[in-house]
């Protein structure tokens, strides 16, 4: 049947089961609204208060539920306004497609208003980006972006289609996911003469894993974000525990395993535990499964993991030997590799080397801080108080840090946090996102001052929608984390990072219509989380915490991985 | 190892806009200099050929190479080793001449390297040599005191010697073409 480019366009959206996207219209996306408002009863649109807003929250959506988000802006700035967005999701492999227009084919290159090469910007913080110039290519080209954006090692996908082929009218014909890969760009790609689609076997590989593990005597295994990504967490489990070996979870592998399980060492790296960041130095072996060693990860390279043998599995080979050098790599999707390495490994007991590693704290003890709220306490009331499977978002700085060390997630997908690019400001959208993808799970989005102030507009978005995020705001008048970092390696010359400065925050949430609280000790907090949980709506809890507050422990980049410079 | 020398890549590319942006930007993006780059179809019309020559160490030249390797549109990529690989370039000199006797030296030293006279005119000579870096070198050291008024090269085209080709099946290449299945 003859359908309209952006009708083309909402039709393969439905073809990959999308029922939402977030966006914000504009020009050139006029046509695509149109077809918007046409197939409302089919999709439901999120109009955030920003595009950055629109393209954190599809990457929520993405990462919580583990499906393809999808996000629309117009050209030029709408385009620009995605980046930070884009970017986000390509660091850490989250599936978004990202759908812009550009200016009509008569004005493309003409520096028209509103004109960007978003393509050109786009390139290198996109899996992969197509440029639709005709409208015989728009189904085509959403099958292949969707492909694209969730096989393999999953990332953002940019489409920018011209605005006047977005309203020209092209045959549709409605095919069958199953069925994409026999017609149009993702035939061509399947039946690349040099590509090689045999299935890769890692066995062998995985034979000399297996060698390995049964030569060590000091196992220590990585969970990293492939493990979530993969939704590999069954086989990770049972991995570890035939291997008896610690687990150290990276900031993207966290809800890979269950931070409170007895092998787990918590986080590693730069505010790792003493646990996790020991056992990676002393350990004979380092399994890493789906991390991809960066250098808040490893630290000091040179040092890292120095008396260990180190095997690698991802799902991308150009991460092997990155960052590391590896002495065995496997290339496969987790899941898999761990599903045939489990059939393969015995048991394993490890008992000494365990007592070695868990002789070291697993996390940080802090004072209980006089009048002020410590940041402990607010994880601790936040963990009591919430559901056990509460959603996390958080944005970044000292309160990520603290989120991440204290509350233990037990599933891919529950915590969601920028780890690879760190965009503050990301955490409000993103729990929007969470939310909308996962209705029935309590959302919690954890941010600070300084995170917060960047993009509380999307707090209308809540209101409007109805979309229930308890905001529990850690308050230090301060962008603590560079501010830690002024304390302890620029004497104390704290330029431009304190910031007494408006708006009040309780204020502020009640003029989106949005419940704001203001705690400042335990029982308030805990007072104020059941509330908030109770009302069924959205709301702000800010807490004020000391300025002096340190993320603790702490290693300097650059230094070896267990030369804290605090406990 | 750390040291720079000049490294040979070539690259089987789909032919196609935007592919030779996505492969430069590997280079530009780390700060790095293309010293040459040559680019034409295969004898499939379909995949482009890009030879690529870079002054770095080993070790980064590896790592390009793997970064290469993920991109969608790219099929092969091989860093040739200097023993194995062939490498020829062309080089088209335009030369200003004064009178008869400056023109039969232009065509003494073009015989000597078996250069072509591509065309004549009554001031000026334009000349043709295929060769290696050294040949093409030592070709426009003997002609440098004289007016050169252009000189284009095409910039490296190599191939392995032997029946070694850029694609064949490697464990490696089943590696890197799983991470790009998406099937």
């Amino acid at each position: 049947m003859k359908l309209k480019g952006s009708d083309i366009l909402m039709e393969c959206l439905l073809e990959q089961g999308v029922d939402t996207i977030f966006g914000y219209p504009g020009g050139t996306v006029i046509n695509l609204y149109d077809s918007i408002y046409k197939y409302g009863d089919k999709i439901k649109h999120i109009l955030t208060a920003h595009e950055q807003g629109a393209s954190h929250a599809a990457d929520g959506y993405a990462r919580s539920t583990g499906k393809v988000g999808v996000c629309i802006a117009t050209s030029g700035p709408g385009a620009t306004n995605l980046t930070t967005g884009i970017a986000t999701a390509f660091m850490d492999s989250s599936p978004v497609v990202f759908i812009t227009c550009n200016v009509g084919e008569a004005f493309i290159g003409k520096d028209s208003f509103q004109e960007c090469d978003t393509v050109g910007i786009t390139m290198p913080i996109t899996k992969c980006n197509y440029l639709v110039k005709d409208v015989n290519e728009i189904a085509s080209t959403v099958r292949a972006a969707f492909a694209m954006a969730r096989s393999g090692r999953p990332g953002p996908v940019v489409i920018d289609i011209l605005t006047n082929i977005s309203g020209q009218e092209a045959e549709y014909e409605k095919v069958d996911l199953d069925k994409h890969y026999e017609s149009g760009k993702l035939a061509t790609l399947k039946n690349r003469p040099t590509h090689n689609l045999k299935p890769h076997e890692p066995e062998g590989d995985i034979d000399k894993l297996i060698e390995m593990i049964e030569a060590s005597e000091k196992p220590m295994v990585i969970c990293g974000g492939g493990v979530v990504r993969g939704r590999a967490q069954a086989e990770f489990l049972e991995f570890v525990e035939k291997a008896d070996a610690p687990v150290a979870i990276t900031i993207m592998g966290a809800g890979g395993f269950d931070g409170s399980n007895p092998l787990s060492t918590n986080m590693i790296g730069m505010h790792g535990s003493q646990a996790s960041n020991r056992g990676i130095d002393a350990c004979d072996l380092l399994i890493s499964v789906g991390c991809r060693f960066n250098e808040r990860v490893t630290l000091d390279v040179k040092h890292f993991a120095r008396n260990a043998k180190i095997v690698h599995i991802d799902i991308d080979r150009s991460e092997i030997d990155k960052n590391v050098k590896t002495d065995h790599h496997i290339v496969g999707d987790a899941k898999r590799v761990l599903e045939i390495a489990n059939k393969k490994l015995k048991q394993q007991d490890h008992t000494p080397w365990k007592e070695y590693v868990f002789q070291f704290p697993k996390e940080q003890e802090y004072e209980s801080g006089g009048d002020t709220l410590t940041p402990k306490q607010i994880t601790e009331a936040i963990a009591k108080i919430l559901p056990e499977k509460t959603i996390v978002a958080t944005d970044v700085g000292q309160h990520q840090m603290w989120a991440i060390q204290h509350l233990h997630f037990t599933y891919p997908g529950q915590l969601i946090t920028s780890g690879g690019f760190g965009a503050m400001g990301f955490g409000l959208g993103a729990a929007i996102g969470a939310k909308v993808g996962n209705p029935d799970q309590c959302v919690c989005h954890i941010t600070g001052d300084g995170s917060f102030r960047m993009n509380f507009a999307e707090l209308c978005t809540e209101q409007k929608y109805d979309i229930p995020v308890i905001t529990v705001l850690f308050n230090n008048s301060a962008l603590g984390m560079v501010r830690q970092w002024q304390t302890l390696m620029y004497d104390h010359r704290y330029s431009q990072t304190y910031m007494d400065r408006g708006p009040d925050f309780v204020k502020l949430a009640e003029a989106f219509g949005i419940m704001g609280m203001r705690c400042t000790t335990k029982i308030e907090l805990e007072a104020a989380l059941q509330a908030a949980l109770e009302s069924g709506k959205s709301a702000v809890i800010e807490c004020p915490i000391d300025i002096d507050e340190l993320v603790r422990p702490m290693v300097p980049g650059g230094r070896a991985i267990t030369n804290f410079i605090v406990d | 190892m750390n040291r720079e020398t000049i490294h040979t890549i070539s690259v089987l590319v789909d032919n196609e806009a935007g592919v030779l942006s996505q492969v430069s930007r590997m280079f530009s993006r780390k700060g790095y200099n293309i010293e040459s780059l040559a680019v034409g179809t295969t004898h499939n019309p379909a995949i482009s050929r890009m030879t690529i020559e870079l002054l770095t160490t080993q070790e980064k030249a590896e790592l390009t190479c793997n970064q290469l390797r993920k991109l969608l549109p790219v099929h092969s990529v091989k860093l040739l080793s200097s023993e194995s690989a062939i490498k020829r370039e062309l080089l088209l000199i335009k030369i200003a001449t004064a009178d008869s006797i400056e023109r039969n030296e232009v065509m003494q030293i073009a015989n000597i390297f078996r250069a072509s006279v591509i065309d004549v005119s009554t001031e000026s000579i334009t000349l043709a040599i295929i060769g290696d870096n050294e040949k093409n070198h030592a070709f426009e050291n003997l002609l440098e005191h004289l007016n050169i008024m252009e000189l284009v090269r095409t910039g490296i085209v190599a191939l392995e010697r032997g029946t070694s080709t850029i694609d064949e099946d490697t464990k490696e290449k089943g590696e890197f073409d799983y991470g790009k299945n998406v099937l």
